[in-house]
């Protein structure tokens, strides 16, 4: 019988909660890494055993981890992830020129056909490549020494590169976002890179329009669909059906569209999820109750769906990284919030139950299916 | 060379299997901080940019060095340790700051 492992990453530690395919029974371990900032955990979709854990702190810096039982047990891998040459410089919130630093790793995305291969998506925006499961880390400056990059400016929340999505049809093809410099795409396995922002619109900017510059806070993609991306902006929900080369919005009869993070059913490329939230002010579901918003045409038409989900009371937010669906037959959705409660949908959120309820707070959840 | 005795904030013992509260380095001399801690990251490469940066070899800003009783974060990185370090009476306390949440 399939089962499901579910890797969370929070503010105090990393948790594996399993469940076998019902999802209904968790076990939950205990904490890994105590103490430290684990922005994300994410398996090999080869070997599922493989797991790569980025775990950060204020004091100690960046540390990799790896584990290839499947998060029983753990190593530390390199942590060298070093800028390619003299590092230039990027706008500072004051628009003055700043020095790139490198701060943490948000987001690991290891390769579809190599276990050994992963990439890193770091603050201050870069990304970084390993081929021997993190023993060594490559940067792919072609990003960074975009011709845009000087005028890249951070979001509240840093620098940060924190979307890396890989196309299995087109090996060569990458697709990140950088708050706040927005979306780029690779076409040559990372050699370069150009912005693919046209039809995002950022009031916040004095040109609206500006070819970078918007807060992308996450983009999702279907494997089966691979033209067509989602994008969750600081506010507005978009979709492209060229890659990213043309975006659209389609945040329709959303209660607001702002929000972090976007997902899309493994089944239906044409489903997608978000959470929508109050504001970039107030970072709580509207009106205390916790929705997650499903539209089944691709955007512009959305339901509420709240059945198991706090309905009053509910200040959490759900940040980038903390929402992922498992590939079982009926659609497993889950998402984590920042008051530590995580949440799975064992039919395509169409109800929902508390399977994590006093973790500290969430930073990231992705689900692996096990055969 | 000498035997130096390294104390280490709960988290990186951790990170660096080390069991008790401190590590035990070999160190030649002559014997500073700077090349107290490449000893130490030799010994342990998981605790390398831990401490300090791996390009500029700064020391990271919530942590501290501490010899004597004396806080020796700054301008001492290649000032010979004393005696009392050299010979185990004391140990090179790396220390992280009482900050955060």
């Amino acid at each position: 019988m399939s089962s499901v492992r579910l890797l969370v990453g929070t503010k105090k530690g990393a948790f594996v909660l399993t469940a076998d395919g019902k999802r209904k029974d968790w076990a939950i371990s205990q904490p890994h890494f105590p103490g430290w900032e684990l922005y994300h955990l994410k398996g090999s979709p080869v070997d599922p055993n493989r797991i790569y854990a980025s775990q950060t702190s204020g004091w100690f810096g960046q540390v990799l981890q790896r584990s290839d039982d499947g998060g029983a047990t753990w190593d530390p891998v390199s942590n060298k992830l070093i800028y390619d040459g003299v590092p230039g410089t990027h706008q500072w919130y004051d628009g003055t020129p700043h020095p790139w630093e490198f701060k943490r790793v948000w987001h690991l995305e290891p390769s579809l056909t190599d276990a050994d291969t992963v990439f890193a998506g770091a603050e201050d925006a870069a990304l970084f490549k390993s081929t021997d499961a993190g023993q060594s880390w490559t940067e792919l400056s072609g990003l960074r020494t975009n011709a845009t990059a000087p005028g890249w400016m951070p979001g509240a929340g840093g620098m940060c590169l924190h979307t890396v999505i890989l196309d299995k049809a087109n090996p060569d093809r990458i697709v990140i976002a950088i708050s706040a410099a927005g979306a780029f795409r690779s076409d040559d396995a990372g050699a370069t890179w150009k912005p693919i922002n046209k039809g995002l619109h950022s009031a916040f900017l004095p040109n609206p329009e500006a070819p970078v510059g918007h807060c992308v806070h996450h983009i999702a993609m279907n494997p089966a669909k691979p033209d067509t991306l989602f994008m969750q902006k600081h506010w507005h929900v978009m979709r492209s059906d060229d890659a990213g080369d043309n975006w659209t919005k389609v945040s329709g009869n959303l209660p607001t569209d702002f929000g972090f993070v976007i997902d899309t059913h493994a089944h239906e490329p044409e489903t997608v999820f978000v959470v929508p939230i109050k504001s970039d002010s107030e970072h709580f579901p509207l009106d205390g109750k916790l929705q997650v918003f499903r539209s089944k045409s691709g955007g512009n038409e959305w339901e509420p769906l709240s059945r198991g989900l706090p309905q009053q009371n509910c200040y959490v937010n759900v940040l980038r990284d903390a929402m992922a669906v498992d590939q079982l037959d009926d659609c497993g959705v889950y998402f984590g919030t920042t008051g530590g409660q995580v949440y799975c949908s064992p039919d395509g959120g169409e109800t929902w139950q508390s399977i994590a309820e006093n973790l500290p707070g969430v930073l990231s959840v992705e689900v692996q299916t096990l055969a | 060379m000498a035997s130096i005795r390294v104390e280490l904030p709960l988290h990186l013992r951790r990170l660096a299997a080390i069991t008790g509260y401190e590590a035990s380095i070999d160190v030649d001399t002559p014997i500073t901080i700077s090349r107290t801690l490449a000893a130490l990251e030799a010994r342990y490469p998981m605790l390398e940019g831990t401490i300090r940066d791996h390009v500029t070899l700064k020391r990271r800003d919530f942590l501290r060095y501490f010899v004597c009783g004396e806080d020796w974060s700054f301008d001492h990185n290649d000032t010979p340790l004393p005696l009392a370090i050299l010979e185990g009476k004391e140990p090179l306390i790396v220390l992280g700051a009482i900050a955060g949440g």
